[in-house]
C-alpha cells in the first residue's frame, strides 16, 4: 500500500485517493456520507463536549492501538459527565513516511471501537507534516446529558463511598514495557467504560462523581476531587487493586500505581446506601469485573492512605513526570 | 517477633529519644509510602543521609554535561532523574526542551548501540550513581573496548558509600543508629561495615525495603542501643552476603579507582568518588575536578537536610521559592530526594 507522501495532505488527487481508500472505506454514516464542510446535527438537551489528543508511541502496543485509544479516551471523558456520547470528529497529523498499511489497521481500528461504543465519527480532517512516519490523532466528541443527571467532581460529601473499576498502571506499565523493550504479559487496559456507567444510570444509582483515571493516576484525580468538593478522601491500601506483574514493574522502576496511567479505568462516588449494589454492577461488566471499594469521602481536606500495615500516607498529587530513578 | 508485635513495641517506646539514619532514598521513600513514621513512637527520630546520589551531585558536574549537550554533534544520555536536575543555566531537560540533543537512556548499552550506528557523532554518558549503577558502567566501558567504539564518553559522578558515613560519623556525633542502604549492601556486603560500627560505637543494620523489613531494622537498633550494642547486622539476607557481589566488586575495580569527589551539601570527600583508571581515559569525558558548587542562595539549608540535622520542612525554601515544580537543589527534583519527599508526603 505504499507509504504518506507530502501529496496525500495536498488536497489533490492523491489525498483523494487516500480519502476513499483508508477513511471512506471504514468510516460510513449518514452524517458523514454526504460530505459537506461541516457535519449538521440535531441534537436536544444540555451536551457534554470534549477534546483530547494522542500521540502515543509505539501506535500498537498490547491490547490496543492508537486508534482504539482515541475513541476511548474522548468517549470515556464524556461518559464521565453522565452523558450519553453521540458524534466525534477526528484530526489525524500523519508524518511523511507512515506507513499507509499501518494506518489503514488503525483507522479499522478506530471504525470498530466508535460503532462499539455507539458514536458515529461525523468529520474529519487530515494534514501531512514532514517527519519519520509517526502519526497524531485529535478527536472531539459530542454527548448529550439525560435529564436527572448531575455528575460533577463538586458532588462529593461526607460519608459518600469510592469504587474504584479495577486494576492501576496496566496502560502505562504496558506502554513503558514497549519502549524499553521489556517482555512480560501485561496489556493496555484501553476500553469504553459504557457498560459501567450504563448499568449505573440504568440501575437508578446516586452517581455524584465519576472520573477515568488516565493521566496523574488515581493520586491526582482524588485530590482535585477532594478540592472541587472542598472535603476529604481517606483511602486504604489493601484494597486498592494492581496487578501482581504491574507492581512487580512498577517496583523495579520505582513508579507508584497510584501515579500511573490508566485508559479503562474509572471511579464513581457513590452515597453509602448505594455502594454493594454499585460494585456489583460495575463487577458484572467485562471493563469492571476487578472493580472495589477503595475508599470513602469525609471531612476536611487532601487525600491520606492507610497503609498495609496500618500507618498513615499523604497521597499528593503527580509532580513532573513520573521518571524512571536511577538506583 | 510477629510484626504486629513489634509495632507494638515502638508504638509504645518511650526511651531516651533517638536519632536513627536512613542512609538510601529508596529507604526515604518507602517510609513515607508505608506510613512508618505514623507507625512508631515521636521519640524515634528517622532522618534522611546522603543516599540519592543525584542529590549529591554538584552544580559543576551538571554544567560540564550541559556543555556537551550544546556541542554540535554531540548526543548526552541519562537515567530519567538526572534530567530536572538544575545547573547553573538550566537543566538537561531544558536543554532538551531547546531542541538540544539530550535523551533519556533505560541502559548505557543502547547508548553503546546508537553510537556502533552512527560513528559521525559523539555519545555522552552522563553516569551518576553509587556502588549500584557503578558496575554496569565498567561492564559499558569494557563492551565499548571490546567492540572498538571511539565515539563515546563518560561522565561520571559514581561515590562511594562508606567514606561519606565516615564523614557523617566524624562530623555529626547525634545519630545513634545507622539503617544501612539495601541495594549498595548487595555490592559491597554487609562486612564494610563493621569497621565503623567498631570505630565510632553504632549500630549499622543493613534493611530491605518492605515495611516489615525496616520495621524489624528499626527495632534492632533501638534493642541493641538499649542493651548498649553497637553491632553490624544484616536483615536483609535474601538480597545481600556479607562479603558482597564479588562479579560487581570485581568490575568496578578493574574499571575504576578511588579519588575525593565533592559532594554537594557536604563538600569534598577523600576516596569516596569512583573515576575512569588511565588505561580508560578515552572514554572519560573529563570526570575530575568537577567540585565547584552553585552558590546557595541565602537560607538554604541543602547541606543540612543532606547529613540530616534539619528535616526538609525546616529550610526556610521548602515549599516556598523550592518545590518540585520549580526545584533549586536536587534533594527537592529526585523522586529519591529527601525533600522531593517530604513536599509529597506531608
Amino acid at each position: 500500500m505504499g507509504k504518506i507522501i507530502m501529496a496525500h495532505g495536498a488536497g489533490g488527487k492523491t489525498g483523494a485517493e487516500l480519502m476513499s481508500n483508508i477513511f471512506g472505506k471504514h468510516f460510513k454514516n449518514d452524517v458523514l456520507d454526504k460530505m459537506e464542510d461541516a457535519a449538521v446535527l440535531k441534537i436536544n438537551g444540555r451536551i457534554a463536549f470534549s477534546t483530547d489528543s494522542f500521540v502515543v508511541t509505539p501506535v500498537e502496543f498490547k491490547g490496543g492501538d492508537i486508534g482504539k485509544l482515541c475513541i476511548c479516551g474522548t468517549v470515556n471523558d464524556i461518559l464521565m459527565m453522565g452523558a450519553v456520547p453521540k458524534y466525534i470528529t477526528c484530526g489525524f497529523i500523519l508524518e511523511e513516511g507512515l506507513d499507509i498499511e499501518l494506518l489503514d489497521r488503525l483507522v479499522s481500528s478506530m471504525a470498530k471501537t466508535a460503532e462499539a461504543a455507539g458514536v458515529k465519527i461525523v468529520a474529519g480532517d487530515t494534514k501531512v507534516v514532514e517527519g519519520s512516519g509517526g502519526l497524531y490523532i485529535n478527536t472531539s466528541g459530542i454527548g448529550v446529558i439525560p435529564e436527572g443527571r448531575n455528575v460533577s467532581a463538586a458532588n462529593c460529601k461526607s460519608g459518600d463511598v469510592i469504587i474504584l473499576s479495577g486494576t492501576l498502571g496496566d496502560h502505562h506499565a504496558c506502554i513503558l514495557s514497549a519502549r524499553m523493550e521489556i517482555e512480560n504479559n501485561i496489556k493496555s487496559d484501553c476500553a469504553v467504560l459504557a457498560d459501567i456507567t450504563n448499568g449505573l444510570f440504568s440501575a437508578g444509582i446516586n452517581v455524584k462523581t465519576m472520573r477515568d483515571v488516565t493521566r496523574g493516576g488515581l493520586g491526582t484525580i482524588l485530590n482535585e476531587i477532594a478540592e472541587q468538593s472542598a472535603c476529604r478522601i481517606e483511602l486504604t491500601e489493601t484494597d486498592i487493586p494492581v496487578n501482581d506483574e504491574v507492581r512487580g514493574f512498577a517496583d523495579i522502576l520505582g513508579l507508584d500505581p497510584l501515579y500511573m496511567g490508566n485508559e479503562g479505568k474509572m471511579i464513581a462516588v457513590v452515597p453509602e446506601k448505594d455502594a454493594e449494589r454499585a460494585l456489583e454492577i460495575m463487577r458484572a461488566t467485562e471493563v469492571g469485573r476487578n472493580a472495589a471499594v477503595i475508599g470513602r469521602v469525609a471531612e476536611g481536606s487532601g487525600t491520606v492512605m492507610i497503609t498495609r500495615l496500618g500507618g498513615t500516607r499523604i497521597v499528593d498529587v503527580l509532580y513532573g513526570e513520573g521518571l524512571p530513578r536511577i538506583c | 517477633m510477629k510484626t504486629e508485635d513489634v509495632i507494638k513495641y515502638l508504638k509504645e517506646y518511650d526511651g531516651r529519644p533517638l536519632k536513627l539514619m536512613e542512609v538510601c532514598g529508596t529507604h526515604t521513600a518507602s517510609i513515607f509510602k508505608n506510613g512508618i513514621r505514623s507507625l512508631i513512637s515521636p521519640k524515634i527520630k528517622l532522618i534522611s543521609g546522603p543516599g540519592c546520589p543525584v542529590c549529591v551531585t554538584p552544580t559543576a558536574y551538571i554544567d560540564r554535561v550541559l556543555d556537551y549537550a550544546a556541542k554540535p554533534d554531540h548526543m548526552v544520555y541519562t537515567f530519567g532523574d538526572m534530567m530536572k536536575v538544575p545547573g547553573k543555566c538550566g537543566s538537561l531537560s531544558d536543554m532538551k526542551g531547546k531542541g538540544i540533543n539530550v535523551g533519556m537512556m533505560y541502559s548505557p548499552f543502547e547508548v553503546i548501540e546508537k553510537a556502533a550506528a552512527n560513528p559521525e557523532k559523539t555519545y555522552v554518558i552522563a553516569a551518576v550513581g553509587f556502588e549500584t549503577t557503578a558496575p554496569i558502567y565498567a561492564l559499558a566501558v569494557q563492551e565499548a573496548a571490546k567492540r572498538g567504539i571511539k565515539n563515546l564518553k563518560l561522565v561520571t559522578a559514581l561515590k562511594t558509600v562508606i567514606p561519606a558515613l565516615s564523614w557523617i560519623c566524624e562530623n555529626q556525633d547525634d545519630i545513634d543508629g545507622f539503617i544501612c542502604p539495601g541495594h549498595v549492601s548487595v555490592i559491597i556486603g554487609s562486612g564494610v561495615y563493621e569497621a565503623l560500627a567498631e570505630k565510632y560505637n553504632k549500630p549499622f543494620v543493613v534493611a530491605g525495603f518492605e515495611p516489615e523489613h525496616l520495621l524489624a531494622v528499626i527495632y534492632d537498633i533501638v534493642r541493641q542501643i538499649e542493651c548498649g550494642k553497637s553491632d553490624v547486622k544484616n536483615l536483609y539476607k535474601n538480597a545481600v552476603r556479607d562479603e558482597g557481589n564479588a562479579k560487581a566488586i570485581k568490575a568496578i575495580n578493574e574499571y575504576f579507582e578511588t579519588g575525593e569527589a565533592t559532594w554537594r551539601g557536604l563538600g569534598s570527600i577523600p576516596d569516596s568518588g569512583l573515576y575512569l583508571k588511565p588505561q580508560y581515559a578515552e572514554y572519560d569525558g573529563g570526570s575530575r575536578g568537577l567540585d565547584r558548587d552553585m552558590e546557595l542562595p541565602k537560607g538554604c539549608s541543602c547541606g543540612s537536610v543532606i547529613v540530616g540535622k534539619l528535616n526538609p520542612n525546616e529550610c526556610p525554601m521548602f515549599g516556598k521559592s523550592c518545590t518540585p515544580l520549580h526545584p533549586y537543589g536536587p534533594c527537592m527534583v529526585s523522586a529519591e530526594g529527601a525533600c522531593g519527599i517530604w513536599y509529597r508526603s506531608i
